[in-house]
């Protein structure tokens, strides 16, 4: 996707300088903007028709493209960075008092000997193909392991995003509704005090009361195969509470501020100015053109729950995807942290394009950029 | 500016962040016991000779917290201070240079900023040897990225206004323009923007200690001591509780002087996410 349809771009400015972001991540040279040029004026190619005829797809089909580059050059990154980065891991596998043969030996198991450009395409056509290799540590399969709990993550950021997304969005029009008054001044005050909270506070506050205090949670929230339903729901209640804590305040803040951005807009002037409620102003002229900003301020708090849940995973001892990988970080063992590493980026790449692309489809005037 | 517009909130924010310093420049004044002395039973209830009562391994809790402190704001200021360096020179250099190197930083930046803050830490630490300039390194570059994207677009927001115009058609010189035209014109939002960065490292630090890869024991750092008293949670012992609620006070008071300042700079508006 990346290569294939950029043969022909329209010689629009927005083109030239999305063809050159692109080019400049994966290879590191900006593209030849000239040349560009030069083949939007042929014309007539599959990729210039299908711009044309198809405007809203190309766009889509540009911004997943984007995605796609990111991710390979994150790939290249996490990679390359930790082959660039000093430290020998067989000697930190064994310590400092291994002989140099035990050291050469667990070099050639672990495959450290062959060449990195060697090591890094089969580590990257394994992760294609979802085989991230055997762990160091445990000798198991990276796959498997992160099968399992990456079901489990996903379950607690689900539950989590269901309950904070309307709660958010709920209150940032509350504020709104009450700008500069005292229910506003309130909520960003307790939005402030929220967002400095570190997780892992809220989280152990929330098990010293609901958990030790009253007893009415359980901790820690294990949870296993052929559980019930219901258990589970009760066991992942304070995680849930505690993410929801979290990434709470940040939504309803950008919510605030998003849709404050369309009420201090001209119509919205007007509006109140013919003498409409506010409500009414709220429902019919700001909302249908905040849902974009709104959405796009969802989606981008759905790729912050994602990292989120690495601290909230560890401070009730689920086991997720987040544990997984600090456990992996402590004893160093590289094909987990790399594997964990790619699938966390993935996910927040991939939320923010969903972003970008639920705000064009949502506010027709992107587009069309200048 | 006047001292009398500033608001409750933003006296409240200036107390609490001076009784932190002021702990954590007199150390060893205010602190009843040692750093790392034992003094007593494992999980001591509050009260008593022990204020705060002790620690997992009957350490004073307060005297901890207190040396803590010293700990965390300095690991913390100095990422801060070192990425605000580090963030401004390149991103001035971007919007004064342009062409090439400017694409060459800002697309490298979105390369960084793609990848969750977190995410990238973990993968970096778990590479490097456990040092303490190699953990406040790491936090700087990466929090870097952020003051890079506002840093060059305040330069060049501001480059282009016209009283930067009127100054060089007047005849001054760069150094004048830099340092009486545009600096003073960006100095509310980059003192926001770098409170942001400062609750922000304070947090990050927290977390990255919390996890076990940030400051290493027994020096005390108040992310670090909410790890080694995690288990006594589970028993109803609020230790951990203790040095968790200095954080958060801690970092509440930095970003309740910083919406103070962002509210006076609100026309110029800068970016408040941090995942």
């Amino acid at each position: 996707m990346t290569s294939g349809p950029m043969a022909g771009p329209v010689p629009t400015d927005e083109t030239a300088r999305e063809i050159d972001a692109r080019s400049t991540d994966l290879s590191g040279v900006p593209a030849n903007p000239t040349a560009a040029v030069a083949m939007g004026d042929i014309g007539g190619t599959f990729w210039r028709r299908f711009v044309f005829r198809r405007p809203l797809a190309a766009l889509i089909l540009k911004r997943l493209g984007l995605s796609v580059g990111l991710l390979f050059a994150v790939s290249l990154m996490i990679s390359g960075g930790i082959e660039a980065l000093p430290g020998d891991f067989a000697t930190t596998y064994l310590g400092q008092s291994a002989t140099p043969q035990a050291v050469e030996n667990i070099r050639r198991d672990l495959g450290l000997d062959r060449p990195w450009s060697e090591r890094y395409l089969s580590w990257l056509g394994g992760a294609v193909t979802g085989d991230f290799g055997t762990s160091w540590a445990s000798k198991q399969s990276v796959s498997e392991q992160i099968g399992k709990r990456l079901g489990n993550s996903l379950f607690l950021a689900f539950f989590a995003a269901l309950v904070s997304v309307p709660l958010a969005v709920g209150l940032g029009m509350v504020a709104v509704q009450f700008r500069n008054r005292m229910p506003d001044k309130i909520i960003n005050v307790i939005s402030l005090a929220a967002i400095s909270l570190p997780e892992f506070f809220v989280g152990y506050l929330l098990i010293m009361v609901f958990a030790v205090e009253w007893g009415v949670a359980t901790f820690p929230a294990t949870v296993y195969d052929g559980m019930a339903f219901t258990d589970r729901l009760s066991a992942i209640a304070l995680p849930v509470a505690t993410l929801v804590l979290v990434v709470l305040a940040h939504m309803m803040r950008m919510t605030r501020a998003a849709i404050l951005n369309v009420m201090s807009s001209a119509y919205v002037e007007t509006a109140e100015l013919k003498g409409l409620s506010t409500f009414r102003i709220i429902a019919r002229h700001a909302a249908p053109n905040a849902v974009a900003p709104v959405i796009n301020v969802v989606a981008l708090n759905l790729a912050y729950l994602v990292v989120g849940v690495v601290v909230v995973e560890v401070v009730f001892v689920y086991p997720g995807m987040g544990q997984y990988m600090v456990d992996a970080v402590t004893v160093r063992d590289m094909p987990v942290v790399q594997a964990c590493g790619l699938i966390f980026a993935a996910f927040y790449i991939f939320l923010n394009m969903a972003a970008d692309i639920l705000a064009i489809l949502a506010n027709p005037r992107l587009r069309h950029p200048r | 500016m006047n001292v009398k517009s500033i608001p409750i909130s933003a006296w409240v924010g200036i107390a609490g962040i001076a009784i932190a310093i002021l702990c954590a420049a007199f150390a060893p004044f205010l602190a009843p016991f040692g750093e790392r002395e034992i003094v007593g039973e494992i999980w001591m209830p509050a009260g008593g000779e022990f204020l705060l009562g002790t620690d997992n391994l009957g350490r004073d809790l307060l005297s901890r917290l207190i040396y803590g402190a010293r700990t965390t704001i300095l690991v913390a200021l100095a990422a801060t201070v070192l990425s605000f360096a580090l963030g401004m020179v390149l991103s001035f250099a971007a919007a004064v240079m342009g062409g090439f190197v400017d694409q060459l930083f800002s697309r490298f930046n979105d390369l960084m900023m793609a990848i969750p803050t977190l995410i990238f830490a973990l993968v970096v630490l778990a590479v490097l040897p456990q040092h303490l300039w190699i953990l406040i390194l790491v936090m700087a570059v990466l929090d870097s990225t952020r003051v890079f994207r506002i840093g060059r677009a305040v330069a060049l927001d501001v480059a282009v206004m016209e009283f930067v115009e009127a100054a060089r058609l007047r005849g001054e010189g760069s150094i004048w323009i830099i340092f009486r035209e545009i600096l003073p014109n960006t100095l509310s939002p980059l003192l926001a923007e770098f409170g942001l960065r400062f609750a922000f490292s304070i947090l990050f630090l927290s977390t990255l200690s919390f996890l076990g890869l940030g400051i290493q024991p027994p020096a005390a750092d108040w992310g670090g001591m909410v790890k080694d008293n995690k288990d006594g949670i589970i028993f109803g012992i609020s230790a951990a509780l203790v040095p968790g609620a200095a954080i958060a006070m801690l970092a509440i008071c930095v970003n309740l002087v910083v919406d103070w300042l962002m509210k006076r700079t609100s026309s110029l508006k800068g970016g408040r996410g941090d995942a």
